[in-house]
């Protein structure tokens, strides 16, 4: 019954969007009128009807309705109420559902707030709005509907994997989802101002505020879950250079670069056409992350759905929008306005032009580590795969000149301005911070190239953020996230230079010497849960002055049959203590990793204060 | 002579095309140095030279074949055609199994013997290395 209504909506949903794009195609001719009422009841019924659909998906995994074939797959009745709720969209049905959900929604926000804008461009956007929803709700109805029968009905579901069921992950995919789709907002609306010559400042202040906020999910998106790879998989870092997490990457890279040079377009009026390719960019890279987690075509550690009919799918959607963005870009390239503007070296237009490139060329470096495995394997058939050493080799010394334009831009005046800014004070700071770094690194037992020049920006780009919350010049916004930034290369820098990692096979009752530490292994009990059974060990770890116990666990599932291990994580201010077991065989020896990570934490809260600037700006921003 | 806009735009191109030559050289040179070739114990014993390189064996943990010690592990990775002798220092990740899927990335000291310093396995439990699927089937 709650099926069928979930699916005659999702059907509601297609009529209205081919009456929709139908309608603002033809609306097109009148664009001195209003936008017509019914265009709003249509986009108002078919947003309901997907939310009618969603929330159906939920009930039915609330009650556990498993002659639905998504949640026969996905749950099981003694999972707790939370986790049978986030299974909506822990797997790929559901997910897409979300993403289609999102779509709408956002669509519906964009046609109320857009009110002051020309209706040309509104219909426009409206109209590639809804392509890509069409194509959406065929791809969810006809290679993955969330509500396919299930007869005769099992008694009991497949459950979900247990190492999805974590609250960060609940609520990890919705988050990033937004950010993701908002980013198609973007591409609509750029493609729309483009047509209808409507790229100037007043179209930046408006489509800015899509900007900050896909990209404030995006980023809080990213953040969730690498804070989940660090405590569930147990692998202890917090970024892997995974396929699936670089291509939640890659289109925060170029919306980062967008959110910079947007500004651009508003204050001066300039970057027309780049504004354009980045919008069109961004999009790209978010359906095509959709595409490469979805199809099973990554070669990755956490790759969950494989289907290569989905993913055929996908890439041919994929590659219809891009190719017809990229046709209108050029036909309708002559619309954008060709004025000469000067330039000057020193303007904070270069500034930004160089944050830019920056931003690219991290784009690229990650785009081409993630898919070169791919495209070596259709060509020749060799099976490879592209380690960190790949990645910090490019990006780490490249770091160095982007943290120095970092600290000087954003003082740099627009238009034209002199040197003289870069008085004594500045390099006083600069010498402090050599001299810092020089007394770390010489403490230090790891010695890496660069890592003196390295840290010691890091710290002068931490100093002139926090002086420059002193002065007057660029916006509050701002000066929050870039010293957000300082905090987070700090952190992940120091993080690396002082960690460090022992790992053991151990009985119970024995015990390791690790540097001045000693671990014991004191006792382990069981314990019977409501959906698992659970192994707890408990671990000293005493060093001269303090004892550490630590508690770490194994979850042995039934539904699925799965083992998970649950790190025992004691963090503080200066470190985090992170031990993890994990049983190997049935013998007495277990597993064990204990990692000492300092300043771990601030890790996390400096990526949560580079976004708070990014929600400074947005309530800001009229 | 050329006009200002014209000597900036030039200068815009050049620039560009130099940090796109410059991009591509880096990008592909490390990527020479740090690629992980993927390969089956029935690959590794076909290999005509050893590299010092990092390679990833992937197979089958044979059944009864992990030896757990004070600071080692070791076990046999099997397509069921041929088989690699691996020890490991380090931590396995919850999805090591015998007679599951793994995925084993470190150096080979010589065609029957990898020292591994990582072992990944899928997510999902039912996962099995393409190679070996295929050899599975061959079997049956």
């Amino acid at each position: 019954m709650i099926n069928q209504f979930g699916n005659y909506s999702l059907y509601i949903a297609l009529l209205a969007s081919v009456y929709l794009i139908y309608k603002s195609l033809f609306s097109l001719k009148f664009v001195e009128k209003s936008i017509n009422n019914k265009i709003f009841s249509a986009i108002s019924i078919q947003s309901l009807m997907i939310l009618i659909s969603f929330v159906s998906l939920i009930y039915a995994f609330i009650i556990s309705d498993f002659s639905n074939e998504t949640v026969f797959n996905n749950s099981h009745t003694a999972k707790p109420l939370l986790y049978k709720i986030s299974g909506t969209w822990g797997n790929h049905e559901g997910s897409l559902l979300l993403w289609l959900l999102v779509l709408v929604i956002f669509l519906f926000i964009f046609l109320i707030k857009s009110t002051d804008q020309l209706n040309k461009y509104r219909l426009l956007t409206i109209l590639f709005q809804e392509i890509i929803i069409f194509g959406f709700l065929l791809f969810i109805l006809f290679t993955s509907n969330p509500f396919e029968y299930l007869f005769p009905i099992p008694n009991e579901g497949l459950g979900l994997n247990p190492i999805l069921q974590d609250p960060a992950l609940a609520i990890h995919p919705p988050i990033l989802y937004l950010g993701y789709v908002g980013t198609s907002i973007i591409f609509s609306s750029a493609l729309a101002a483009l047509v209808c010559k409507n790229i100037n400042p007043n179209w930046a202040s408006h489509i800015r505020k899509w900007i900050i906020i896909s990209w404030i999910f995006l980023t809080l998106g990213i953040m969730l879950g690498s804070i989940w790879a660090y405590y569930e998989l147990g692998w202890g870092g917090f970024w892997f250079w995974d396929p699936v997490e670089n291509v939640s990457l890659m289109p925060w890279f170029c919306l980062t670069a967008l959110i910079h040079t947007v500004i651009v377009l508003q204050k001066r009026n300039l970057f027309h056409s780049w504004i354009i390719i980045l919008s069109i960019t961004t999009f790209s890279l978010s359906m095509s992350g959709t595409f490469l987690v979805r199809s099973g075509i990554l070669n990755s550690i956490h790759t969950f759905a494989n289907d290569p009919l989905r993913g055929v799918f996908i890439l041919c959607f994929l590659f219809v929008l891009i190719l017809s963005a990229i046709f209108i870009f050029f036909i309708f390239q002559k619309n954008l306005p060709s004025f000469s503007a000067k330039y000057f070296f020193i303007s904070k237009e270069i500034t930004i032009l160089i944050n830019n490139w920056f931003m690219m060329f991290f784009l690229s470096v990650v785009l081409i580590g993630t898919i070169y495995p791919i495209f070596l394997e259709v060509i020749n058939g060799s099976k490879i795969s592209i380690g960190p050493p790949f990645y910090h080799k490019l990006i780490i010394p490249f770091l160095i000149p982007f943290l120095l334009f970092m600290a000087l831009g954003p003082k740099i005046n627009w238009i034209k301005d002199k040197m003289k800014k870069f008085n004594y004070k500045q390099l006083l700071l600069f010498i402090i911070s050599v001299l810092i770094s020089y007394f770390i690194i010489d403490r230090s037992d790891r010695y890496f190239l660069f890592s003196i020049p390295l840290l010691a920006l890091s710290f002068y780009l931490l100093f002139v953020t926090i002086r420059d919350f002193t002065l007057n010049g660029s916006s509050f916004s701002q000066k929050v996230s870039h010293f957000g930034f300082s905090l987070l290369i700090l952190s992940i820098l120091l993080n690396g230079i002082f960690s460090s990692e022992f790992s053991s096979n151990m009985k119970v009752g024995d015990e390791r010497k690790f540097k001045n530490k000693i671990i014991k292994f004191e006792k382990i009990k069981v314990k019977n849960e409501k959906n698992f059974q659970s192994l707890i060990a408990e671990f000293k770890i005493t060093d001269k002055e303090t004892t550490l116990v630590l508690k770490p666990e194994l979850r042995i599932f039934n539904q699925p049959k799965t083992i998970t291990s649950e790190a025992d994580i004691i963090t503080t201010l200066y470190s985090d203590n992170f031990l993890v077991f994990n049983i190997l065989k049935k013998d007495d020896y277990f597993n064990v990793r204990y990692q000492f990570k300092p300043l771990m934490i601030w890790i996390w809260l400096s990526v949560i204060m580079i976004t708070l600037g990014g929600i400074i700006s947005f309530l800001r921003s009229k | 002579m050329y006009g200002k806009k014209v000597k900036l735009r030039a200068l815009f191109i050049v620039l560009i095309f130099f940090s796109l030559v410059l991009t591509a050289f880096l990008v592909f040179k490390s990527l020479e140095e740090n690629v992980v070739y993927f390969k089956s114990p029935s690959d590794v014993k076909n290999l005509t030279e050893l590299k010092a390189k990092k390679i990833r064996v992937g197979g089958m943990v044979k059944e009864n074949s992990v030896e757990t010690f004070d600071n080692e592990i070791k076990f046999i990775i099997t397509d069921f055609k041929n088989e690699l002798f691996v020890s490991f220092v380090g931590s396995v990740p919850n999805l090591f199994e015998e007679g599951k899927g793994v995925v084993a990335e470190g150096f080979l000291e010589d065609k029957y013997y990898l020292k591994a310093d990582k072992i990944l396995a899928k997510h999902d439990e039912n996962y099995m290395p393409p190679e070996v699927s295929e050899a599975l089937k061959d079997k049956n």
